[in-house]
C-alpha cells in the first residue's frame, strides 16, 4: 500500500522532470533573474523592493516595447534572504533565456558575498545597489561587482559627517560615545571597519553591539545602552529588527533623534510598527527618498490603470519601492549602454558588465527617465564601481519621511586607502590578477 | 520474484559477514556507485551538480556522522552545525596559513580531526547528562562555536565583515573548480566515508555504541567503558560532520559566514536523521535527500506543470506541503524512511505471490 503510494509519487516526479524541457523560450528577449524575497522574516522589506523592480521591467515592456525593442523576460525566485537558497535560485535562473541573465541583484549581503565567488566563473555581473562588500567598489579587483550609489562605508561616513555637523565640527566628536547596533551578519559588520577608523581619527568611543538574526530579541542590547548612555546610536538592521530596535529605544527612553539608521533601516515598514515611538528617528538616504515623481505617472498610466501593477498605487511612493524602481532602471540603462556597443539584441552577462562599467547617467538623462529629484548624476568607471557616493539624512515625523540635511559626500581621503587595502588583501588571499584600470578604454 | 535469496548459500564466515549478504543488494549498490561515478557525469547539468547532487552528498555525510552519535550511540546532539563550522574554519585556516598543505584531502582531514577534538571536548558532559538534557548541553556547544567564529577575528583572518572566501582548491596539483570535478571529488569522499562508517558500526566499536544506546548500565556491567565508548562516538561523529562542514564551505559555498552553520543547520541535520531513520546509514542518505531536495522540488513543481502563481504563494505552499509531508511520513512510519524501505524489501521477497 505504502510502496504503491511511494511509487506513484516517484512516477509523478519523473513525469514532472521530463516536462521541464518542454517550456518554450522566446528568442529575442533579454532574460533577467530576480532574486527577491516575499516570504520569511525579511518579507516586509523585501516585498516593496521586489514590486518596484518587477513594475519597472513591466513598464519598460509596456511603454517602450522593451529596451530598444528587446523585451525583458523577468522571472522571480524567492530566496527568503537565506544564502544557500539564494545561491540555489541563482543557479536555477542564471542560464535561462537566450543569453542567460544579464545581471543579478540579490538584495542580501550574504548572497552577494557567495555570488561574488561565482561571478567571475559564470561571467554574470552583480549590481548590489547600496549593499554588498564595501571594497568591491574597486573595479580593478572586483570586476564583476557593482555596489552602485553607495557602499556601507559611504553610508557610515555620511552619518558620521552629519553627526559632526550637528555637533559643530569633527573636533567636537572628541570624547563622544557612539554605539552601533548591528545585524550580526556580514551586512551588519561591514561598517565597523570605517567607524573604527573614524573613531581613531576623531577620538570618539565606538562600541559595536551585535543583534542575532532575525533581531526580535534586543532587550539585553538596549539595557546596555541605557546603562552606558551613548550620545548617538547607529542602527544597521534589516526587516523586523529595525522596528524592534526603534520600539526598544522608545521603551528605554533613548532619544530617537539621536538614532541614525543606514538606508536599509530607513523605510516605512521600519518605523510604522513603532507608531509614535518612531517620531524623530533619522536614517541615511541612498540618494532617493519616499514620494512619487514623474516615473510614477507612467506607472499609473501603463500599469496601474490597467490593473497590471504588482503593488497598490498608493504604495508606489514608498522608500523601498522606489529603490526597487531605481535598481530596475540602473539595470535597464546598463543594458541600453551595452547595446550601443554590442547591438540591440539579448546580451550576455559579460556584455552587460561592460555596459554597467560604462554607465554614465547625466542629470538630463535622469530627468528624461522620470527620476528627477531621486538621483544625482552618476558615472561608473573601471576604478570606481560605486558611481556616486552622495547621500542625505531623512527624519520620520510620525507620518512621513522628511529630508533634513544637505547632500553629503563620503570622504574619499578616508575611504579610498581602506578600499584599496581591503581589495588588495582579497586579491592576495585569492591570488587574483588585478586589472590595470589606467589601460582600460 | 527478482528479489529472492533462495539458492544463495554461504559457505564461509566471510560470505556470511559481508556488508551485503544478498547478491541482489550487492549488485544494486555496485550499480548505483558505478552510475554515480560514470553515468551521472554524462548527462548532469551544472544546476544538477551544484544545487542537487553536491548539497545532497555533503549533507548525507554529515547526517551519517550525526546518525553515528544519535542513532547508534543514543546521544542526542544539537551541536552538529557548530561541529560543521569547526571543520570549515579549521580547514580554512590550514588552507590559508600553510600553503604547503593546501591539498584538499589534507585540508579536509584536518578539518575533520579538529572537529573530532572539539567533539570530544563537548562530549565529556555526556557521561553525566543524558537524553534531552544532553541535547541542551550540546546546544551550548552550538552557541559557543557560533560566537567563537563570529568574534575571534583571527579565525576569519580579520576580514571586516566576518565572511571568508576560499580561492584555488586543488589535490596533488589537480585543480578542482568545475562542478563535475567537485562532484566526483565529494562522491569519492562520501563513498569512502560511508564504507568506513559501515565497517565501524558493524564491528565491535559499533556494537559497543549500540550497547550503550540500548542500556548504558547493562553495557557498563558487561564490560564497556561508558566514557571511552561515548567519547569515541562523539569523536567519530564529529569527524564526519567536520569533513562535511569543510566540504560545504569549500566546495559548495566558496564564501561563507558563521550563519551558514547556525542552529538551523543543526536542526536540519537532526531532522534528516530522524526522518531518514535512526541507526541506519541508508536512512542518512534518504533523510538528506528528503530534506534537501523536497523543498526545491516543491518550489519548482508548479512551474514544470505550467501553473503560474505568485512567488510568495509558491513559497508559502512549499512550506505547507513540506510540513505536511514530514507529518505524513512520521505517522506512516515513525522509524523513518529507511524502515519503509526495509518493509518494501520484505514485501518484494514474497512478490508476486504473497501468502
Amino acid at each position: 500500500m505504502i510502496v504503491k503510494k511511494a511509487a506513484l509519487l516517484g512516477a509523478a516526479i519523473a513525469a514532472a522532470g521530463l516536462m521541464t524541457a518542454a517550456t518554450a523560450e522566446a528568442q529575442n528577449e533579454q532574460f533577467l533573474a530576480g532574486l527577491i524575497y516575499r516570504t520569511g522574516a525579511y518579507a516586509p522589506n523585501g516585498i516593496p523592493f521586489a514590486n518596484g523592480i518587477g513594475d519597472y521591467y513591466a513598464l519598460v515592456n509596456e511603454r517602450d516595447g522593451g529596451i530598444n525593442g528587446v523585451k525583458i523576460q523577468y522571472e522571480e525566485c524567492d530566496t527568503g534572504y537565506a544564502t544557500d537558497r539564494g545561491v540555489e535560485c541563482y543557479e536555477r535562473l542564471k542560464a535561462k533565456g537566450p543569453t542567460g541573465t544579464g545581471f543579478v541583484s540579490p538584495l542580501s549581503t550574504g548572497i552577494t558575498f557567495a555570488l561574488t565567488e561565482k561571478a567571475p566563473v559564470d561571467k554574470i555581473p552583480i549590481i548590489s545597489m547600496g549593499y554588498g562588500r564595501s571594497e568591491s567598489r574597486d573595479g580593478s579587483v572586483f570586476q564583476w561587482n557593482f555596489p552602485l550609489l553607495g557602499t556601507y562605508w559611504s553610508a557610515a561616513d555620511i552619518i558620521i559627517q552629519h553627526i559632526a555637523k550637528k555637533e559643530g565640527g569633527f573636533d567636537k566628536l572628541k570624547g563622544k560615545k557612539i554605539v552601533l547596533v548591528y545585524h550580526d551578519s556580514p551586512y551588519g559588520k561591514e561598517p565597523i571597519a570605517l567607524l573604527e577608523q573614524r573613531a581613531k581619527m576623531h577620538d570618539f568611543t565606538f562600541t559595536p553591539m551585535p543583534v542575532t538574526h532575525p533581531g526580535v530579541e534586543q532587550k539585553a542590547t538596549w539595557l546596555q545602552i541605557r546603562q552606558s548612555r551613548p550620545d548617538y546610536v547607529l542602527l544597521w538592521g534589516w526587516g523586523v529588527m529595525n522596528s524592534t530596535s526603534i520600539k526598544e529605544a522608545a521603551a528605554v527612553g533613548f532619544p530617537r533623534d539621536k538614532m541614525f539608521g543606514v538606508w536599509w533601516s530607513g523605510a516605512e515598514p521600519d518605523v510604522r510598527p513603532a507608531e509614535g515611538g518612531a517620531k524623530g528617528y533619522n536614517a541615511a538616504m541612498l540618494q532617493h527618498g519616499a514620494g512619487q515623481v514623474d516615473v510614477h505617472a507612467d506607472l499609473k498610466k501603463y500599469l496601474y490603470d490597467k490593473g497590471k501593477g504588482l503593488a497598490k498605487f498608493e504604495e508606489t511612493g514608498e522608500v523601498l519601492y522606489n529603490r526597487g524602481l531605481i535598481n530596475g532602471m540602473l539595470g535597464v540603462e546598463s543594458i541600453r549602454t551595452a547595446q550601443k556597443k554590442f547591438g540591440n539584441k539579448p546580451l550576455t552577462g559579460e556584455q552587460v558588465r561592460w555596459g554597467i562599467e560604462n554607465l554614465d547617467l547625466s542629470a538630463a538623462r535622469i530627468k528624461e527617465l522620470g527620476f528627477e529629484g531621486m538621483l544625482k548624476p552618476l558615472k561608473v568607471t573601471c576604478a570606481d564601481h560605486e558611481g556616486t557616493r552622495e547621500g542625505r539624512i531623512q527624519q520620520w515625523d510620525g507620518t512621513k519621511w522628511t529630508v533634513i540635511s544637505e547632500w553629503y559626500q563620503s570622504d574619499d581621503k578616508v575611504l579610498k586607502p581602506m578600499v584599496e587595502a581591503a581589495a588588495k588583501k582579497y586579491a592576495d588571499e585569492k591570488k587574483l590578477t588585478v586589472r590595470d584600470c589606467a589601460k582600460e578604454g | 520474484m527478482f528479489y529472492r535469496e533462495a539458492g544463495q548459500f554461504k559457505t564461509s564466515y566471510g560470505a556470511d559477514q559481508q556488508i551485503f549478504p544478498i547478491l541482489q543488494d550487492r549488485l544494486f549498490v555496485l550499480a548505483a556507485i558505478i552510475a554515480a561515478f560514470l553515468v551521472v557525469p554524462l548527462f548532469a547539468s551544472q544546476y544538477l551538480y551544484t544545487e542537487i547532487l553536491i548539497p545532497f552528498l555533503i549533507l548525507s555525510l554529515a547526517a551519517i556522522g550525526l546518525n553515528i552519535l544519535v542513532g547508534y550511540c543514543g546521544q542526542v546532539s544539537l551541536g552538529s552545525g557548530g561541529f560543521m563550522a569547526v571543520g570549515a574554519y579549521a580547514a580554512y585556516n590550514l588552507w590559508l596559513r600553510v600553503p604547503e598543505a593546501s591539498n584538499l584531502i589534507v585540508v579536509f582531514l584536518f578539518g575533520g580531526l579538529m572537529a573530532a577534538a572539539v567533539g570530544i571536548l563537548f562530549g565529556i558532559p555526556s557521561l553525566r547528562i543524558k537524553g534531552f538534557y544532553l541535547a541542551v548541553a550540546t546546544l551550548a556547544a552550538q552557541f559557543f562555536l557560533d560566537w567563537l567564529f563570529a568574534r575571534v577575528k583571527w579565525l576569519t583572518n580579520y576580514t571586516p565583515s566576518g565572511s571568508v572566501a576560499v580561492g584555488e582548491t586543488q589535490i596533488f596539483g589537480w585543480k578542482i573548480d568545475t562542478p563535475d570535478e567537485r562532484y566526483l571529488f565529494i562522491l569519492a569522499f562520501v563513498v569512502v566515508g560511508t564504507l568506513v562508517a559501515k565497517n565501524l558500526v558493524r564491528g565491535h566499536i559499533g556494537r559497543s555504541w549500540m550497547a550503550i544506546r540500548d542500556m548504558d548500565i547493562a553495557a557498563e556491567i558487561i564490560g564497556f567503558r561508558p566514557l571511552r565508548t561515548k567519547l569515541t562516538a562523539f569523536a567519530v561523529s564529529s569527524f564526519f560532520i567536520g569533513i562535511a562542514g569543510a566540504m560545504w564551505a569549500f566546495l559548495r559555498l566558496g564564501a561563507w559566514e558563521p550563519l551558514a552553520f547556525d542552529i538551523n543547520r543543526s536542526f536540519q541535520l537532526l531532522f534528516m536523521v530522524i526522518i531518514g531513520g535512526l541507526g541506519s546509514l541508508l536512512g542518512s542518505f534518504m533523510g538528506a535527500a528528503f530534506i534537501v531536495l523536497m523543498p526545491i522540488l516543491l518550489n519548482q513543481l508548479p512551474g514544470w506543470f505550467g501553473v503560474r502563481m505568485s512567488t510568495a504563494l509558491l513559497s508559502h505552499l512549499e512550506f505547507m506541503v513540506f510540513g505536511a509531508l514530514i507529518v505524513f511520513f512520521l505517522i506512516v512510519e515513525p522509524h523513518g524512511l529507511a524502515r519503509l524501505w526495509a518493509i518494501a524489501k520484505e514485501k518484494l521477497r514474497l512478490w508476486p505471490f504473497p501468502h
